[in-house]
């Protein structure tokens, strides 16, 4: 798969990104230094390497330089990647021998106030990417059947929506509903604004259409438990509870549309919320108008943003001011003579018919008080009855209204439940706990995971016509999947090498896709296999296997090795940036982090450099060890929040990894606070900030790693990552912490334990290397007492890596043996 | 070419590109057709986009280039439809070319006509919206997709007079044989099975609004303004500056609600304002340390998601000051400086305050020309010119002829996010119809 007798030929194209990466980092100097790393014949610099000029640069300079590689360093390859790789590829250049360097979002914008030190930085970052752009191979695509039918799981008003949409395209929906009775939220609220419409009402086509439609399998009462697979090629269970008893469903979809919906928090202990009845929230007010309970009602009090707005939950829950408006309003037709406070902190309706709702509201006599959010009002019981007193901020005065009626506006929250579904589907929940889209602005109803959509409340509070285009949004997204026969994945898979691979088995026990399987060649001759459509390309396998026996195409441990060793070059620093951190980033949440770290402008010293792996769990621990060698004083291994691997059990391996590390540096005298780990999600820009942070400052009061003192030791800890048994026992107990709960000190006094008899073991047999000698020879060399001797030197005999050399007279004397 | 599975979407914006993209992936034949010359719309023009504050054109380059560049995908630039007759699922639409004078075949964009124009920057930019300047011959924006060059009829000497010096001078400056004063308007037919509307928005130039100043006073603009004056690739390179003296603007104040929810001119609410004032004081205080902004409200309207927490951010983090009032008048002082006479409603104070730049929020409207297009396309708008949908709660992207559809501001006030969603949902309605119409037929 190398190329072989074919010179390299690198183009550079540095961006300025507008002023975004020029305003801080010097371009054209960057340029320069490009120009005499190896490999590097032609460069350039592109005020937007993405745009139309850009790109039409990038395809022209190929056949006119003869170029074979291609590096961008511009914003984030979460971005662009795919563009650059289409403008490569349209060049006739396979995409996969492009790379991409991150001096936007990790550089230019997080060190804005050192313009010197990010320039410094993005030129070492620019070698990085060029000398592993020297080591990329060509790869090519897999391309998949698709099953055209889809999962809605949901069937509120999107859920349903979306499965008729898609439905009359003519592609078979699943619509799993978790309730007995579908129409979600909407079956109990009243009326729906415009129009007054009664809500369950204007509900009842779909819901019959629903239940007539021939392509539409409806499952009530039903809860997904189990969904395996990827885009085109999901393997869903369904559980549907039915009279006490459980049936299974197991069906095969193409796409699944996310469509839960939400709740409405109540707020227990503001306002007299569960002390008094006469306080409810608008949710309970439109139950209780829609079964005609509420009673004749005069002095109504409405209280806004009860819990949102940064008390209970961050965020503003969009729909409230006009539900509190529509109900204002409603209250009042009932009852002319009523009066209606609404009491807000800023009346937060948009658009059109929100704003003339408003408009209409006062023209009926409703009235506003804007209540100051330091002094919140205070719901009391006075004289008999209720009473709402606070400051009005526009009047200055203090005020206090009657009332027969509290209602509390309180903001729509996600379901508990959704934690299960996100795991199952492995998509994130974001910081304010609904589902995560895959971009904010420009992919708001799709989610990261290829195959996966979202849409209404699930995603975040919204009224009901924001829905609805979002559920035949998400019906058109599904479709540009479900339209195909085919779709292409990515050729990032494992190879496992059979000259190598020992049949062990580790890799296919944590596979978590099951996309490994062991053949036996012969009697007692077993090899691993990867299966390239299954894998998904997440390495985990390849930092495991004792053996090292497995290559992640496009995220080689050559291609790694290469970016650790150029990451600091001593002899091309012009600043001294001390400590030299270099941290690995899983694709999904940490490098995503780091960039979002970026968007906000988080700033943050510029010591760290990143290299990007697809998951934590690729992080090999030679990795964590590798760099020591190579002038790094820390090392930074970073990925998902455990539960939360977009492969699901990749971070565990990393964890553990890390741990072993560790102590194998505690044990070669080397401080192990140099090596970290963190957990930093895609959306947590701040707290990656703060990782770096921590780890400059808490590195630099270890001093600088001294290479030289340290050198016999670092060997020492390279062999005990580079050792099958112990590697072997790493893969097995990471595994097995993801079903066990085992405590920190159980893990640390367990690696103690075998990492003792390893070194143990390692120090007896290089002892008997040299010269002879017996037990109590070895036990006096090594100050350890005679039985702690014999338990490290027993599996040694036993495999013959010790042997008698000769007998004097009773007393046999052992010399390494022949087998390692 | 089998007009069913054809689709016409009108409207080179965010919206109109994901629509576009979106049918284009499932097959369907797309025609995006775009009045000006470059498809990108007002995206294009943004700086940073909230509440990320990702680089707004760094992020819609690329679906602007993916879709220029798709071969389910026929941008038609420059070009505005004309006339439509039949009905779902067998339209016949007219669509009018107009002459840029520049093969789109042979021009690379290399900027040499621009460059050699004789008036050259004479003329203001519409895209810089009338902070810049630009000759006869120009490209639109620097990330213009197509990237090719356009001469202006009206201004060009050798097409209004004839004349242009020996020989017109663009001609003489391209390489590649481009200029092409031969080129005619265009007829091109169209069949198509549905159509989608996502014609945009236009802003409000509040002249009228005289006590404000706007147009009398040199350091009163808008907020597309702004956003082309802090955009690094915009007429002053990014400097926040006085239009008087071209000195730096050290304080700023965003005055919104400007034409909105006022019942002599737009009563409804613009949705966008309050969070890209926040935005915008955000970007000055990240150009320099010494920015102060103050933002005048009624009401911040911080209502969609990660919204709120950005307002907290622009208070805390960025040092935005929020005053509730809505200014009395703004004058101009002996330095050219606006001074804004409010009354501050929280505390009932009347105070004058000296700015260097003072930044009207102003009403946005639907596009101008939706009236036509409407008549046209026979579809029904509402008083203020958004397109009427066929129910508003369970038919939101229908408009009131079968077949057509609408996505984005034309629609209603919305952000970026709500009308890329919006815009898959009237594609998911177009596919829907088209697929139904030819399992029937």
């Amino acid at each position: 798969m190398t190329m072989t007798n074919e010179e390299v030929r690198i183009g550079v194209f540095v961006c300025h990104c507008g002023t975004n990466i020029g305003g801080t980092v010097d371009v054209p100097s960057v340029v320069e230094y490009a120009k005499g790393l190896p490999g590097v014949v032609y460069t350039e610099r592109n005020l937007y390497t993405c745009s139309d000029e850009g790109v039409t640069a990038i395809k022209n300079a190929i056949p006119e330089h003869g170029l074979n590689r291609v590096v961008v360093a511009s914003c984030t390859p979460r971005t662009h990647e795919p563009l650059f790789r289409r403008a490569c590829q349209e060049a006739g250049l396979n995409p996969y021998l492009f790379d991409f360097v991150n001096i936007r979002d990790q550089c230019s914008w997080v060190h804005m106030k050192e313009p010197e030190k990010a320039t410094e930085k993005a030129k070492d970052l620019v070698r990085m990417g060029v000398v592993r752009a020297a080591r990329l191979e060509p790869l090519e695509y897999i391309n998949i059947g698709v099953e055209n039918t889809t999962m809605v799981i949901g069937a509120g008003v999107s859920g349903m929506t979306t499965a008729l949409s898609i439905a009359n395209r003519g592609f078979d929906v699943y619509l799993v509903e978790k309730e007995a009775e579908i129409g979600g939220m909407l079956r109990k609220i009243n009326t729906l604004y415009p129009g007054n419409v009664d809500a369950f009402a204007s509900l009842e086509p779909a819901i019959k259409k629903v239940k007539e439609h021939p392509r539409i399998k409806l499952f009530t009462s039903s809860l997904v438990k189990r969904v395996d697979g990827y885009v085109g090629n999901f393997e869903v269970t369904v559980v549907e509870k039915e009279n006490e008893e459980e049936k299974e469903h197991n069906f095969k979809v193409g796409t699944i549309v996310v469509a839960t919906g939400a709740e409405v928090l109540k707020p227990d202990g503001l306002y007299g919320y569960s002390e008094y009845e006469e306080v409810m929230t608008q949710m309970e007010l439109e139950e209780k108008l829609k079964e005609k309970k509420l009673g004749e009602k005069r002095e109504v009090v409405m209280i806004q943003c009860v819990g949102s707005r940064g008390q209970k939950v961050a965020y503003c829950s969009r729909i409230c001011c006009a539900v509190a408006i529509k109900n204002a309003i409603l209250l009042k037709g009932k009852n002319p003579d009523a009066n209606i406070h609404i009491l807000h902190n800023g009346i937060h309706v948009f658009g059109v018919e929100y704003e003339e709702l408003y408009r209409k509201a006062m023209e009926t006599g409703v009235r506003f008080d804007k209540y100051s959010p330091e002094k919140p009002p205070e719901v009391v019981k006075e004289d008999g009855g209720l009473k709402v007193k606070f400051f009005s901020e526009l009047v200055r005065e203090e005020r206090e209204y009657k009332a027969d009626l509290v209602v509390l506006s309180t903001p729509m929250v996600q379901h508990p439940d959704a934690i299960d579904l996100s795991k199952l589907l492995k998509v994130p929940l974001g910081l304010d706990g609904f589902f995560f889209e895959a971009h904010v602005k420009l992919r708001p109803i799709d989610f990261s995971t290829d195959g996966i959509f979202l849409c209404g409340t699930a995603h975040s509070p919204k009224f009901v016509p924001e829905s609805v285009a979002e559920a035949y949004g998400t019906a058109s997204r599904a479709s540009t999947i479900l339209t195909k026969s085919e779709v292409q994945t990515e050729g990032i898979v494992s190879d496992i090498s059979q000259s190598i691979c020992k049949g062990c088995g580790l890799c296919a026990e944590i596979c978590e896709y099951g996309a490994i399987k062991i053949n036996m060649y012969g009697p007692g001759e077993f090899g691993a296999e990867a299966n390239r459509a299954l894998c998904k390309g997440c390495g985990t396998c390849v930092g495991a296997c004792p053996y090292q026996a497995i290559t992640q195409r496009h995220f080689r441990d050559d291609q790694i090795l290469a970016q650790v060793k150029s990451a600091y070059v001593p002899e091309e620093e012009r600043i001294e940036i001390r400590p030299r951190i270099l941290a690995f980033c899983c694709n999904w949440c940490s490098y995503a982090g780091a960039d979002m770290a970026g968007v906000s402008r988080f700033q943050y010293p510029p010591n760290a450099k990143l290299i990007r792996v697809m998951c934590s769990g690729r992080i090999d621990p030679w990795m964590m060890v590798e760099p020591f060698f190579h002038h790094a004083d820390g090392v930074l291994v970073t990925g998902c929040h455990i539960g939360d691997c977009h492969y699901v059990v990749g971070n565990y391996h990393a964890e553990m990894r890390v741990k072993f590390v560790q102590k194998l540096l505690e044990f070669a005298g080397i401080d192990p606070r140099r090596l970290r780990l963190g957990w930093i999600s895609a959306a947590e820009g701040q707290k990656f900030k703060e990782l770096i942070e921590g780890a400059v400052n808490e590195i630099k009061e270890l001093g600088p790693f001294e290479l030289e003192k340290h050198y016999d030791a670092l060997v020492t800890v390279k062999e005990g990552v580079n050792n099958p048994r112990l590697r072997w026992i790493v893969g097995k107990i990471a595994e097995t912490a993801r079903y066990v709960k085992l405590e920190e000190k159980e893990i640390d006094a367990f690696f103690d334990e075998i990492i003792r008899s390893e070194f143990m073991a390692e120090k007896v047999t290089s002892m008997l290397e040299s010269e002879e000698s017996t037990i109590e020879g070895i036990s006096e060399m090594l100050s350890i007492p005679v039985q702690d001797v014999l338990k490290y030197v027993a599996p040694l005999m036993d495999r013959g890596a010790m042997q008698i050399s000769r007998m004097e007279g009773k007393k046999p004397f052992f010399i390494r043996g022949r087998v390692r | 070419m089998n007009g069913n599975k054809c689709v016409l979407v009108i409207g080179g914006g965010v919206a109109g590109i994901q629509a576009a993209l979106d049918l284009a992936e499932q097959d369907f034949k797309v025609y995006l057709v775009e009045k000006t010359s470059s498809i990108g719309g007002r995206m294009a023009q943004l700086d940073k986009t909230f509440p990320t504050n990702d680089c707004s054109i760094c992020i819609l380059a690329p679906k602007m280039l993916e879709c220029f560049g798709h071969e389910n995908i026929t941008v038609l630039s420059y070009a505005e439809v004309k006339e439509v007759s039949g009905e779902k699922g067998d339209f016949t639409v007219k669509v009018r070319k107009k002459p840029r004078y520049v093969d789109e075949e042979k021009c690379t964009g290399c900027s040499a006509c621009v460059d050699a124009c004789l008036l050259k920057d004479r003329f203001l930019d519409e895209f810089d919206m009338g902070l810049g300047k630009r000759g006869a011959a120009y490209l639109p924006f620097a990330q213009a997709v197509p990237r090719v060059a356009v001469i202006d009829e009206e201004r060009c000497l050798f097409i209004t007079k004839g004349k242009c010096g020996k020989a017109p001078a663009c001609k003489e400056a391209c390489e590649r044989d481009a200029i092409d004063f031969e080129q005619k308007e265009e007829e091109v037919e169209l069949h198509v099975g549905a159509i989608i509307v996502a014609t945009g928005l236009d802003v409000y130039e509040p002249y009228e609004i005289e006590e404000y100043g706007y147009g009398r006073i040199e350091n009163v603009i808008t907020g597309l303004q702004y956003e082309r004056m802090i955009n690094a690739g915009g007429p002053t390179g990014g400097h926040l500056v006085r239009l008087s003296d071209g000195k730096p603007a050290k304080r700023l104040a965003f005055i919104l609600c400007v034409g909105s929810r006022d019942l002599k001119r737009c009563p409804y609410c613009s949705s966008v304002c309050c969070m890209y004032a926040t935005k915008s004081g955000m970007l000055a205080r990240e150009h320099e340390e010494d920015m102060e902004s103050f933002v005048f409200y009624t009401d911040i309207r911080a209502f969609g998601r990660g919204f709120h927490e950005y307002i907290e951010r622009g208070m805390e983090e960025y040092g935005i000051n929020f005053v509730r009032a809505k200014p009395g008048k703004i004058t101009e002082n002996a330095n050219k400086s606006p001074v804004i006479w409010y009354e501050d409603t929280l505390t009932g104070e009347l105070k004058r305050m000296e700015v260097d730049l003072v930044i009207l929020a102003t009403a946005l409207m639907p596009s101008k020309g939706v009236e036509e297009l409407a008549t046209t396309l026979e579809v029904e708008l509402d008083e203020y010119g958004f397109l009427k949908v066929k129910d508003p709660l369970y038919a939101p992207v229908d408009t009131t002829r079968e077949g057509i559809f609408v996505a984005g501001f034309a629609q209603s006030p919305k952000d970026i996010t709500d009308s890329v969603a919006q815009a898959s949902g009237a594609a998911g309605r177009a596919g829907e119809v088209i697929s139904f119409v030819s399992l029937k037929s």
